[in-house]
């Protein structure tokens, strides 16, 4: 066991990746040498070789689509996006192409790679360095969305995900990059996708939560202990393929939802949340669903702070819902 | 040879000069054989979008020659990531015109189960014939990434990347020529100039002076070839696809033709491509130029001709049939692979929607219990 932050904890996964098995190959714009402009690539090269990680020239639609072709030749590829911020010139690779191999081509041409990549604000990146585009992922059949909150399901996802059959979008919650610690044994081991993780157990309020907001969650969760109001806290990790019934199961827990993400509210994931538990558990309710998301607006640098959900906006939607 | 020059190896008598590819005769006449395959594909497709039996087709007609003679620089061991205009290339390998028939009917016998429109064809043997999409230049770049693994599994196979003069305005063209080049990727990337990207003509897709000549800004070589000559460009793709299995890297084949039908079944050509340039390349047909090549070595006669192009329609039109009489496939296949396992909320759907089938009395509902 090692007390990793979430940044050493996806450097581990990507090291035990490559130990295990020789076709996963690690590549996109400076994480060779230089180890990743965060250092989540850190020592790759070193260890494996330039054969195994190394620099791409500066196109996105180069990492992805490469990737592609890689996967359909036997090996693993792992590629990282800069920023998630710049994915959106690989958006065609991604939701036209390696999202629609296997369907389009009866099975027999499929693309198991992932994309790895830091979203979410949180270090005053401002407009192009901050933004949470999920729910543009989430909206395509054939691809896998998945966000950890934690060091220990960081590592855990990630090989998950490496394992997996199908294309994955590996976003990473920058801001909790170096501020969280935790608990990750050594070498391999699996958190199995399309599960929610329980963060917190409670019967009045459930939060529904991912990345970045978890520990705002929970830190809005304690501030409503102490005015006796208990929430369960779920923690989504893969928002595509959904454990829908898991969702449904935990709002019929408490009938008071509060959905709270980064990104904007407007046709956010927040919506989609909303519309499962409306559809499946509104005889459960006892409260409209509360969102608390990012504005409807491009991500302002200066007032960062603001945009951001923090606890208190939570713990006002927790209030609200629960004195419904 | 500059890239402004093109080589033609078939002389206006039927001779050849000194690039002749040294093709054995059994090679020849396969390669004829494949180019009247496409005519009478082309026909039969026709026909059949025409009356209704399949929504759409592709004419091959006039790109005959860039088609076949860069499959035949290929080995079954090689992988083609082809466009939506390469039927050629998949019959030449053996491909078999029912497979080929299954997909335009997309019926329950189509290895993409109906999914994708006609012509996007995915095979994997008797060779890799990568999955067609529809946006353009998508597969270049991916074709650069398969080549990677045969570089990094140190194979001596190579990728061949097809794409049309409008495609070489895309974004893979360029990230696919980009990282070719700095990885000395076993790729050879085939422009197909055709002169068209369906209304728009060469001269309005780039302000180059030709195909070729923008593999110098990449880094890599370029070379300009008659596409309307099989025998040239089996020697330039054959040449190209020497050097990238040699270690020696990717080339870029401009294959100067003229695409003498429509885009596509929808499209009316003669709304936008002047009659003098028609009649131009006409006198060009690829076809006829390899007959006049094969008629002086004798092998090749008007009454073969005939033959082949009869058995050749007969063939496909055989093979029409078993895809006409083949049923739809059932309505499960809108639910499978997605993914390789089928999560909870699409099984879900499909059951709702198989439901809703079975209580319409629907066909496609099938007869027992939702399969997946």
């Amino acid at each position: 066991m090692a007390n990793l932050t979430l940044l050493q904890a996806v450097n581990d996964g990507l090291k035990t990746a490559m130990r295990t098995d020789p076709t996963v190959l690690v590549f996109g714009e400076d994480v060779g040498p230089k180890g990743g402009v965060f250092l989540a690539t850190e020592g790759l090269t070193k260890e494996f070789g330039e054969g195994r990680c190394f620099d791409t020239p500066l196109s996105e639609d180069g990492i992805v689509g490469a990737a592609i072709g890689m996967a359909v030749n036997g090996l693993k590829p792992v590629c990282e996006i800069q920023f998630q911020d710049f994915i959106f010139p690989a958006f065609d690779q991604i939701v036209s192409e390696a999202a629609k191999l296997r369907y389009r081509s009866g099975g027999q041409y499929t693309a198991p790679m992932v994309i790895r990549t830091p979203y979410g604000g949180g270090i005053r990146g401002g407009l192009y360095h901050s933004q949470s585009g999920e729910a543009y992922f989430c909206h395509t059949p054939g691809l896998k969305v998945v966000i950890p909150s934690t060091p220990y399901d960081a590592k855990g996802l990630l090989l998950a995900s490496i394992d997996d059959p199908d294309p994955v979008l590996f976003l990473e919650p920058k801001a909790l990059y170096r501020t969280l610690k935790g608990e990750v044994p050594e070498g391999k081991y699996t958190v199995d996708l399309s599960t929610l993780r329980t963060a917190r157990e409670g019967k009045n309020v459930t939060v529904f939560c991912y990345g970045a907001m978890v520990p705002v969650c929970m830190k809005a969760a304690e501030q409503a202990a102490e005015k006796g109001i208990e929430c369960l806290v779920v923690d989504l990790r893969t928002l595509l393929p959904l454990d829908e019934e898991g969702v449904i199961e935990a709002a019929k827990q408490t009938g008071r939802v509060v959905v709270v993400h980064e990104a904007p509210r407007f046709c956010g994931f927040g919506g989609e949340i909303s519309a499962i538990i409306a559809e499946n558990a509104i005889e459960y309710m006892e409260a409209p669903i509360a969102r608390v998301t990012g504005f409807d607006t491009p991500f302002p640098n200066t007032l960062e702070h603001h945009y951001m959900p923090d606890d208190r906006r939570v713990l006002d939607a927790i209030e609200r819902v629960w004195s419904y | 040879m500059t890239v402004q020059e093109m080589l033609s190896v078939i002389e206006p008598d039927g001779g050849i000069n000194g690039y002749d590819p040294k093709m054995s005769n059994e090679e020849l006449l396969h390669c004829y054989r494949t180019m009247m395959r496409v005519r009478a594909f082309d026909d039969v497709a026709l026909k059949l979008q025409r009356a209704g039996r399949i929504g759409f087709s592709i004419p091959n007609r006039g790109v005959e020659a860039t088609q076949i003679g860069a499959a035949a620089a290929l080995k079954k061991t090689d992988w083609i990531f082809p466009s939506y205009r390469d039927f050629g290339m998949a019959l030449y390998h053996g491909v078999s015109p029912v497979d080929m028939m299954h997909n335009m009917y997309g019926n329950a016998a189509d290895s993409a189960k109906g999914r994708q429109m006609p012509v996007h064809f995915s095979f994997t043997e008797p060779i890799k014939f990568f999955s067609i999409s529809s946006p353009i230049g998508t597969h270049i770049i991916q074709a650069v990434g398969a080549a990677y693994a045969m570089q990094r599994r140190q194979e001596s196979h190579v990728v061949l990347a097809s794409f049309g003069d409008g495609g070489t305005s895309s974004l893979g063209f360029h990230s696919g020529l980009n990282f070719a080049a700095v990885w000395k990727s076993p790729v050879v990337f085939l422009c197909q100039n055709n002169q068209w990207a369906i209304s728009c003509p060469s001269s309005q897709q780039t302000a180059s002076e030709s195909y070729a000549i923008k593999a110098k800004a990449y880094g890599m070589p370029g070379v300009k070839v008659d596409g309307n000559d099989v025998l040239a460009v089996r020697r330039v793709v054959g040449e190209a696809v020497e050097r990238a299995r040699k270690g020696g890297g990717p080339t870029l084949v401009e294959a100067y033709t003229f695409r003498m039908g429509g885009h596509s079944t929808s499209d009316d050509p003669t709304r936008y491509v002047p009659k003098e340039e028609l009649a131009k390349w006409e006198k060009k047909d690829p076809v006829a130029n390899f007959e006049r090549f094969l008629a002086k070595k004798k092998l090749w006669d008007p009454a073969l001709g005939l033959k082949i192009a009869a058995d050749s329609f007969a063939e496909i039109d055989a093979a029409a049939k078993v895809a006409e009489a083949t049923p739809r496939p059932g309505i499960e296949t809108i639910f499978s692979d997605v993914y390789r396992d089928v999560p909870q909320h699409i099984r879900r759907q499909g059951q709702a929607a198989f439901d809703l089938a079975h209580r319409k009395g629907d066909a496609s509902a099938g007869g027992g219990a939702f399969p997946l």
